[in-house]
């Protein structure tokens, strides 16, 4: 499959985080918008690893292979920022009763 | 001995020094001893470098002390020039100097310790810039005396300086001099630039190689320097505002010495001059003019130091024209017997002033010559000897000046006449109106006035001897062969550029012609004044033209017209629109502008989260697009 397929796909995941980070109020669908984002990252991470090592391997065996241990670190990071975002979030509802993050203007006093 | 001339200003300095540093602590008589021994040491000194320069075999020696100023292939040393004209000079300097500082230390008796020592610090101050003036090798040392004896000028006319008027004449001299220096400095940096050196020597030298052009140039702004220094037109009405100084100071600066310092330097540079006609002619028309204004103008002062110092400045102009004619000899004979007759003259009007309890108003004066025998007498010498009344000697100074204007140009002749005639006229106005008639003062006056002490008469007795026979160190040669002292003793500075009655001008009978017309005229003058004003000594209120003159011709009105008051409305226009909007509103528009643009960045942090995260898309945006489309 062309690679073009792939930036499409992961450019039109990336567009549509985007789009819900920057008008959704509610605090879970922004942060469910946000992993659309880093997956569609991943996804393009992986398709590039795969196409270099189709071009490269007889040269190198090893080529493309760093585009796939940025994916597992994403993975990892992704994983811990989930769980500390998570975590805020919970803190949010249990102060404000609401996960709107409209409220959360509180940065500006 | 030429090589310890160095010692010569090196004794006035350490009066300086001592009495400047110890003022609080030395008495009263210390200081004044002081003051008076260190010029006497010096006077003694140069008596004995005269007798070695008046040698016939003495050529004229550069004394080299050190390396003043180095810098790529300019270098400038401090060294001294020993020649017959700057010993003369000396002599005139340090002796009417020393006895300038004798009668000083009476007349300025009334001061407290710290003030008399004050004064007698910045009086040597003055006599070692002088001689620093006079002795400099070159255009730089002579500069240093220049500025030196400006400063000494503007302290000791602001010596009273919790007088206001006293301190506003003192600025005003000081302001004046300034703009004559100015042009003085351009002059010495076009020579330095075109010659490469400031030495007296090597210019003069080099000087037939340059353009015309350009050493009138440069003549001309050393004279505009001179004009300045040694008050004249335009630039003469500081010196009778000077008077505003101890009567002393005004004898010994502003009538003997450092107003002589424009024609020391114009005859130094008479090599120039003589290449630059144009400049002469200014120079001599210049002094006439000066000469004529300030006579008509003493005519009418009643203030008794105010009609001396017209004629200094009046006399100041012979000399130039004197310069201005090629008669360097008669300019600096005439400056020698000027600095005997009027540092006399100044100094019996100080007598006159402390007898009289401080009245300067000659209107309040009369018959004083009952009180002060020997002020009266040495006075009336001193106006015969400025009157040009032969013998005495400004007869013979006067005529040498007046014989070689008319081999120049009749016309000068005619106005310089006209001039004598005044000055015959205003001086013995104001000997009659002084000395002759009934006493016009009050009766407390009348009871005060008695003869000075021995240290004011001594320095006038002198001083009349030297008025009444200085003239004879330059008799013409009608009179007798080869008997020009002064201009023999001169020559080797002058040498072969010589016009006047030191040279050989005009024919014999021609001379004596033009002796006779100024004698006679002069004593009729004398004669005509002495009659009017020992009759009718009051003088009534100045009316029609006479107003004109007792107001000075409204030059310095003039000048704070056209000069004083549009700069003073540039300044306030500066002040109050300049720097009030433009500075100001800069300063404050810088805050002001930070303060308006801080507002406004303010919104920017409105808290909401949305509204960073879409700044900060559109950012990543615009980068790409940067990158994308526009980085090439």
């Amino acid at each position: 499959m062309p690679i073009n397929y792939y930036i499409f796909l992961s450019v039109a995941l990336f567009c549509i985080g985007v789009a819900g980070v920057l008008t959704r109020r509610n605090a879970i669908i922004v942060f469910m918008c946000i992993e659309l984002m880093l997956n569609a990252v991943n996804l393009l991470l992986v398709a590039f690893s795969k196409m270099h090592h189709l071009a490269l391997a007889a040269t190198d065996p090893n080529a493309g292979i760093n585009g796939q241990l940025f994916v597992f670190f994403i993975m990892v990071v992704a994983a811990a920022e989930v769980s500390v975002g998570l975590a805020i979030i919970a803190m949010l509802y249990r102060n404000t009763h609401s996960v709107d993050i409209n409220f959360l203007n509180r940065l500006k006093h | 001995m030429s090589k310890f001339i160095f010692l010569v200003p090196l004794f006035p300095l350490i009066g300086f020094l001592i009495n400047g540093l110890f003022r609080k602590w030395i008495p009263k008589s210390l200081s004044g001893l002081i003051g008076s021994a260190t010029v006497l040491a010096s006077f003694v000194l140069s008596l004995l470098i005269f007798f070695e320069v008046k040698e016939e075999n003495f050529h004229p020696v550069i004394i080299s002390l050190f390396e003043f100023i180095h810098a790529g292939k300019l270098s400038i040393p401090f060294s001294f020039l020993v020649d017959p004209l700057s010993v003369l000079f000396l002599l005139i300097i340090t002796g009417v100097g020393f006895l300038i500082h004798v009668y000083s230390t009476s007349y300025m008796h009334e001061e407290n310790a710290a003030a008399y020592a004050k004064y007698f610090c910045y009086l040597n101050l003055f006599v070692f810039s002088m001689l620093l003036l006079v002795l400099g090798s070159n255009y730089v040392i002579l500069f240093i005396g220049w500025e030196g004896v400006g400063l000494c000028s503007y302290l000791l006319i602001g010596y009273w300086f919790k007088n206001q008027e006293y301190s506003s004449a003192a600025k005003k001299a000081f302001v004046m001099n300034r703009i004559g220096d100015f042009g003085f400095l351009i002059a010495v940096f076009a020579l330095i630039n075109q010659f490469g050196t400031a030495s007296f020597g090597e210019i003069f030298q080099h000087a037939p190689k340059a353009t015309t052009g350009f050493i009138t140039m440069v003549t001309l702004l050393l004279f505009v320097g001179a004009t300045g220094k040694s008050a004249q037109i335009p630039l003469y009405t500081w010196l009778p505002d000077a008077m505003a100084g101890p009567t002393p100071v005004s004898a010994l600066i502003h009538a003997a010495t450092m107003v002589t310092a424009g024609i020391y330097m114009i005859a130094r540079s008479h090599v120039l001059y003589d290449l630059a006609p144009v400049s002469q002619t200014v120079v001599a028309i210049t002094g006439l003019a000066t000469a004529i204004l300030a006579a008509s103008i003493a005519i009418k002062q009643n203030d008794i130091k105010k009609v001396l110092a017209y004629s200094t400045v009046s006399q100041l102009g012979y000399m130039f024209l004197g310069l201005g004619v090629g008669a360097y000899t008669g300019a600096v004979f005439h400056v020698m017997t000027h600095a005997f007759f009027k540092a006399l003259l100044f100094l019996g009007a100080g007598s006159v002033i402390h007898a009289m309890g401080g009245e300067q108003d000659i209107r309040k004066m009369g018959a004083l010559r009952k009180y002060l025998p020997i002020t009266h007498i040495t006075f009336l010498l001193a106006c015969l000897a400025i009157a040009g009344v032969p013998p005495f000697s400004g007869f013979f100074s006067k005529d040498e000046i007046l014989a070689a204007a008319y081999e120049k140009n009749p016309l000068y002749y005619i106005i310089g006449v006209a001039g004598a005639m005044m000055t015959a006229f205003y001086m013995f106005r104001l000997y009659a109106t002084t000395f002759l008639g009934r006493f016009r003062g009050t009766a407390d006056q009348e009871h005060h006035l008695h003869e000075s002490p021995a240290p004011i008469t001594f320095p006038l007795i002198v001083l009349a001897i030297l008025a009444v026979l200085g003239g004879f160190l330059g008799i013409p040669e009608i009179f007798a062969k080869n008997a020009h002292l002064l201009g023999h003793f001169l020559q080797p500075v002058f040498a072969g550029r010589e016009s006047g009655a030191a040279g050989h001008p005009v024919d014999v009978s021609t001379e004596w012609m033009l002796m006779g017309v100024s004698a006679g005229l002069v004593i009729i003058m004398v004669i005509f004044a002495w009659m009017r004003f020992s009759r009718k000594p009051e003088l009534g209120e100045p009316a029609g033209f006479g107003k004109w003159l007792a107001n000075k011709w409204y030059v310095d009105e003039l000048y704070q017209t056209i000069i004083v008051r549009p700069l003073n409305a540039f300044a306030d226009f500066l002040n109050k629109v300049v720097e009030k909007n433009i500075i100001d509103g800069m300063v404050n528009g810088a805050g002001r502008l930070v303060q308006y643009g801080s507002r406004q960045f303010r919104y920017l942090q409105s808290g909401q989260v949305g509204g960073y995260v879409l700044l900060m898309v559109l950012g990543i945006v615009i980068l790409f697009v940067v990158q994308l489309f526009l980085r090439k």
